[in-house]
């Protein structure tokens, strides 16, 4: 395959190294240095792609970041494909794979190219219109939408890539790297600031650096030339750090800015292995130099979308840079200068130029002489008012403007080419100026908005700032520099600087044409095929915000966020409502300023780095006897632990019977401990929980519930009463970072005068749960010498004992009815400790038990968890554990809310047991209650929280929350299901053992 | 994302800062003396205004001290940094 538009050899690009790539299935050939789209363009391939809504043939448009377009599937064939990568970003390598996007089947036969015909059908708002209504045609729209539509495909395997993230501190940040960044770091730098320079292109100096245009100089000499000497005395400074290929998504307040770093996306596939492709820069800069320059704007005319049709700069930059001509005929339609520049380029390259159109009626720069001289036709006063060309432009239409720009008279004219540049004039970027929170001011006289006011950590230089002429910029550098770093000279200050002046000016939002504004596509953002006459419908219908508007038109909602075409879609609303520009105010632009995968975004939390998991000193002893786990919070937990090939089912109940016939035991090492020191400590827990603390003995435990301010049940545990001002509470494993928290909030901000300690020491024990009526001689085993009569060690007492030297804590405590001990041991002899209950359980059977073995215990018992019995609405009267509640105390956190109306409300959800009818069927956790099945719509009267087979009941129970619950003992309800209604009875939430006679037993 | 100047140990980063809320709302000393009205007006009643707002934050990650804050929501500066029992700055 011969690259016949490949015109002039160019330093930027390697033509010794010959790399062959695939589009669409095709083998094409460029060049190290090119980017796909240049390769493209050598090899006359315009269409890549088709628009979102009415499948457009769509072309290549720019040569940078804001490219709409020309946006392709990067691997299509590989299940880690990449799709709306810009081909303009894409710098080629051997074996390089990519595709069209929203073609279906191909880019060359488009069955959504019928939308284009169906177009009156999709105005604005057409799918907040269409699909409204009626509802059950949504399915049918669907599969076509799904076919047709979207933005790519999405790979479907696990990134295999590695993604990083680095913090970096420094003194100065220059975005952009053109003229005026080199010239803002290189000072900087040599000043002694740390200095990072950042730009997303794979080579420095901007647009400057493939500048032909013979009229600008610097030090007499060709501004390309002065640059690359500038940038080549980069290397020997010092405190300067430069990245290319570094985009920077985000800049947040306080000059936090998040930049992507590319590192292996351009190196062929055994040069990306083991390397990290992307990396996430999180940069905190004391000050940010702005330099991102500006973005060329197209014109908004009839049928400006075709393949061949793009902006000006572009086809400079594929012409100078990658050596690449766009097309074979080429005419530039333009409002400034800025296109003649481009223009000559092409013509001194020996590419035909047939004409140049100029909406302006005249201009005096200098360099109109020379395209004259070149032959090159003039169009004043004139415009394109059509284009011609499916697949790829084939010609134009042009008429003479009316004085006031407004509508077209005389004869059309028809000139062929196959390429139109199209100048619009610029854009300072200043997305990221306004992501910072900074304010933008409206320049009427030029139609730009600009930089309201530089700060002293913020400032922006060159054309981002509203300088487009060398001389301005160079010299407000130079003034803009000296403030901003304090120092008394630039290294540049007094270059001689020459260049030609913008001399006349015109803008048109809308340019008009011979046909009605109805009969045409003048398209405003091309990616979201929204056009002019989809504001102008949007403005008719009663839309004025501007982030209305560009919501329905879906107008800068692509993945471009509407680079090109935003101003347009501002100036036209401003025309048609008559207010001023700078009033209308714009838009918001949000990061990332260019797309981030998601893999840089995650860096290294994925997989197991994903979260923090913690785990107990038991687990190795728990993987070595076959646990499952589950995650509890951070926590890895054993949930129960299968024999054999025992179903989870008969693994809980076997657990379950065994820890009431003889004993289990199970890591409890996961609940919160919070160790609480001080002479006010029982004042402080009397005023946390909703019983009373102050006459607690020492050495006895106490179950508290503890309350939000608004009366809701928030944690509960138990607390034990260590020594006369020392306690050790203990929390719900998921709430105790929380209730630390909380406890710390009161102490700091609402009782600074109590004399409190607050400690976590959750990872300082290991706690073993013994249970089961065997409990007490597995632990006289173990501790022979301590007393474990009910007199000297009763329920709800502490003992501190020696196990092998080992100091210990032990709490006769119990969550599931049984007698029960709680070995606290410290955490590193967690696992000896449990070694030992093991060995001396054994000739009890000793079975260990998980979590859904306890849950199930302790549903038996009625014993409620905060979490899953509750949910943030539930008060303890509403749990029924009004015996919790003091009376006497005068207050504690959540009391008020106690007798607030809404919370004393009888109707309100209560905690009851239900039992069901066939006590084979176990309900579904979460399933909804009913009093009535023939009622519709049917009251919801509540919800299942808790439901289990007891084994030891041998029937299913269940806790619920129930709509004047209370009140409702022995009534039958019903559980509606899809296929069945499970009917029910309200039972005591007590099940088990209502006297608490195995506590002692 | 914010620099906060802890008051006890300098700046640093918002991410290692928790923020809690309406500053300067004390806990009524005798709830049971309050109306429901009154007592609501505690509970759930917070500014959300746009312009110089007192907020209370928590260095959460660091040395778990709360303090004072007081923020201007419209652009995100933080006018001043205070210790909790701190009176307001009046400017
Ligand atoms: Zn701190």
């Amino acid at each position: 395959m011969t690259q016949n538009l490949r015109v002039k050899s160019s330093e930027f690009i390697d033509e010794t190294n010959r790399i062959s790539f695939k589009f669409d299935g095709k083998t094409y050939y460029g060049f190290k240095g090119d980017t796909l789209a240049s390769a493209l363009i050598a090899n006359n391939v315009h269409l890549v792609g088709r628009s979102f809504k009415y499948h457009r043939p769509r072309g290549i448009m720019t040569s940078g970041s804001e490219e709409p377009n020309a946006i392709v599937q990067v691997n299509p064939n590989s299940n880690i494909t990449e799709p709306n990568a810009r081909a303009t970003e894409i710098e080629i390598y051997e074996g390089l794979e990519a595709s069209s996007q929203n073609c279906w089947p191909s880019v060359n036969f488009d069955i959504g190219g019928i939308n284009n015909f169906l177009a009156p059908l999709f105005p604005a708002g057409f799918y907040y219109k269409t699909f409204m209504w009626p509802k059950s045609f949504w399915e049918k729209y669907e599969f076509f939408i799904r076919h047709s539509a979207g933005l790519g495909k999405s790979p479907n395997a696990r990134d295999p890539d590695i993604y990083d993230h680095r913090n970096i501190h420094c003194d100065v940040l220059v975005v952009g790297a053109g003229i005026s960044g080199i010239l803002a770091a290189k000072n900087a730098a040599k000043n002694n600031f740390k200095t990072l320079l950042l730009d997303e292109k794979n080579e420095l100096g901007g647009s400057t650096i493939f500048e032909e245009n013979e009229n600008n100089k610097i030090n007499h000499n060709s501004a390309s030339e002065w640059l690359k000497k500038e940038i080549n005395e980069l290397k020997n400074i010092k405190n300067l750090e430069i990245k290319t290929r570094t985009s920077v998504a985000a800049y947040h307040q306080y000059n936090y800015l998040l930049a992507r770093e590319n590192l292996t996306d351009h190196l062929v596939k055994k040069d990306k292995k083991n390397k990290i492709r992307q990396r996430l820069l999180k940069i905190r800069a004391k000050k940010v130099i702005l330099a991102t320059g500006a973005l060329e704007r197209p014109l908004i005319f009839n049928n400006n979308d075709r393949p061949g049709i793009m902006l000006s700069s572009a086809i400079k930059k594929y012409s100078n840079f990658y050596g690449v001509a766009c097309g074979t005929k080429n005419i530039f339609f333009t409002n400034n200068d800025s296109a003649y520049e481009s223009a000559l380029s092409l013509h001194n390259k020996g590419i035909k130029v047939e004409a140049i159109i100029d909406i302006r009626e005249n201009s005096d720069a200098k360099i109109i002489k020379k395209i004259n001289d070149a032959g090159i036709k003039i169009y004043w006063s004139h415009t394109i008012v059509d284009t011609r060309g499916y697949k790829r432009l084939s010609g134009v239409s042009i008429m003479k403007l009316s004085n006031d720009g407004t509508s077209v008279t005389g004869s059309k004219i028809s000139i062929s080419c196959n390429c139109l540049g199209i100048a619009g004039g610029w854009t300072p970027a200043v997305h990221l100026y306004t992501q910072s929170g900074s304010k933008l001011t409206f320049d009427e006289e030029r139609k730009i908005f600009i930089p309201k006011a530089d700060t002293k950590e913020q400032i922006s230089v060159g054309s981002c700032g509203g300088d487009f002429e060398l001389d301005e910029i160079i010299t407000n550098l130079n003034y803009k520099l000296k403030n901003f770093l304090n120092i008394n000279k630039t290294d540049f200050e007094g270059i001689a600087l020459e260049n030609d002046h913008e001399t006349s000016r015109r803008n048109i939002w809308l340019l008009p044409s011979d046909q009605t504004i109805g009969k045409t596509k003048p398209f405003v953002d091309y990616q979201n095929d929204a056009t002019a006459k989809d504001i102008k419908l949007a403005l008719r219908e009663g839309f004025r915000s501007i982030e209305h508007v560009k919501r329905y038109t879906t107008t800068g909602m692509g993945t471009d966020q509407g680079k090109l075409g935003n101003m347009h879609a501002l100036g036209i609303i401003a025309d048609i409502a008559g207010v001023k520009m700078g009033e209308l105010g714009t838009t918001t632009f949000r990061p990332p300023y260019t797309p981030l995968t998601f893999g840089t975004i995650v860096g290294r939390n994925v997989g197991e780095f994903f979260d923090t998991f913690r785990r107990t000193p038991m687990n190795d002893w728990h993987i070595n006897n076959k646990a499952e786990f589950e995650n509890v919070g951070q926590w890895k937990r054993s949930w129960y632990y299968p024999k054999e090939d025992e179903t989870m089912h008969q693994a809980v109940q076997r657990e379950s019977k065994a820890a009431r016939m003889s004993a289990g035991i199970l890591d409890a090492s996961t609940l919160g401990k919070i160790d609480i020191q001080g002479s006010d400590a029982s004042e402080f827990l009397n005023r946390v929980y909703t019983n009373a603390w102050s006459k607690l003995a020492i050495g006895k435990c106490r179950y508290g519930l503890m309350l939000n301010e608004d009366g809701m049940v928030y944690d509960d545990g138990v607390t034990t009463r260590l020594d006369e001002n020392h306690y050790i509470m203990t929390t719900t494993t998921g709430g105790a970072a929380n209730v630390l928290g909380k406890l710390e909030d009161y102490l700091q901000t609402e009782w600074p005068e109590l004399d409190v300690y607050l400690t976590s020491v959750t990872d300082h024990f290991a706690t073993a749960s013994l249970c089961g009526p065997n409990s007490k001689k597995i632990l006289n085993k173990i501790i022979p010498d301590l007393d474990l009569s009910d007199v000297n060690f009763p329920h709800m007492s502490f003992k501190e004992v020696l196990i092998d030297k080992i100091k210990c804590r032990i709490m006769r405590i119990s969550f599931t009815g049984e007698l029960s001990y709680e070995i606290n041991a410290p955490a590193s002899y967690g696992e000896a400790i449990w070694q030992k209950c093991i060995e001396a359980g054994k000739e009890f059977n000793i079975t260990p038990y998980g979590t859904e073995t306890m849950h199930l215990l302790r549903a038996e018992k009625g014993f409620i968890i905060v979490g899953q019995d509750t949910d943030g609405t539930m008060t303890p009267i509403d749990l029924q554990m009004d015996w919790i509640v003091s009376k006497k105390k005068y207050d504690f956190i959540g009391k008020r809310s106690l007798y607030r109306s809404d919370t004393m409300k009888e109707d309100r959800k209560q905690l009851i047991g239900l039992l069901t009818e066939d006590p084979n069927i176990v309900l579904e956790e979460g399933a909804q209650i009913v009093s009535e099945l023939n009622q519709k719509p049917v009251e919801m009267l509540g919800h299942v929280t808790s439901s289990y087979f007891s084994p030891n009941l041998n029937k299913s129970i269940a806790l619920a929350v129930v709509k004047g619950g209370k009140n409702m003992m022995g009534r039958k309800l019903f559980v509606p299901m899809e296929n069945k209604n499970i009917s029910v009875t309200v039972a005591n939430t007590v099940f088990y053992d209502e006297k608490n006679e195995r506590l002692n037993a | 994302m914010f620099l906060i100047n802890c008051p006890y140990c300098g700046e640093r980063d918002q991410q290692e800062f928790k923020a809690g809320g309406e500053a300067h709302i004390e806990r009524p000393k005798q709830p049971t003396e309050l109306s429901d009205d009154e007592w609501a007006e505690y509970l759930f009643m917070r500014k959300n205004i746009k312009g110089v707002q007192f907020e209370r934050w928590n260095h959460a990650h660091g040395c778990r001290k709360w303090f004072n804050m007081a923020r201007d929501t419209s652009n995100d500066e933080i006018k001043a940094i205070y210790k909790m029992g701190e009176k307001p700055p009046t400017q």
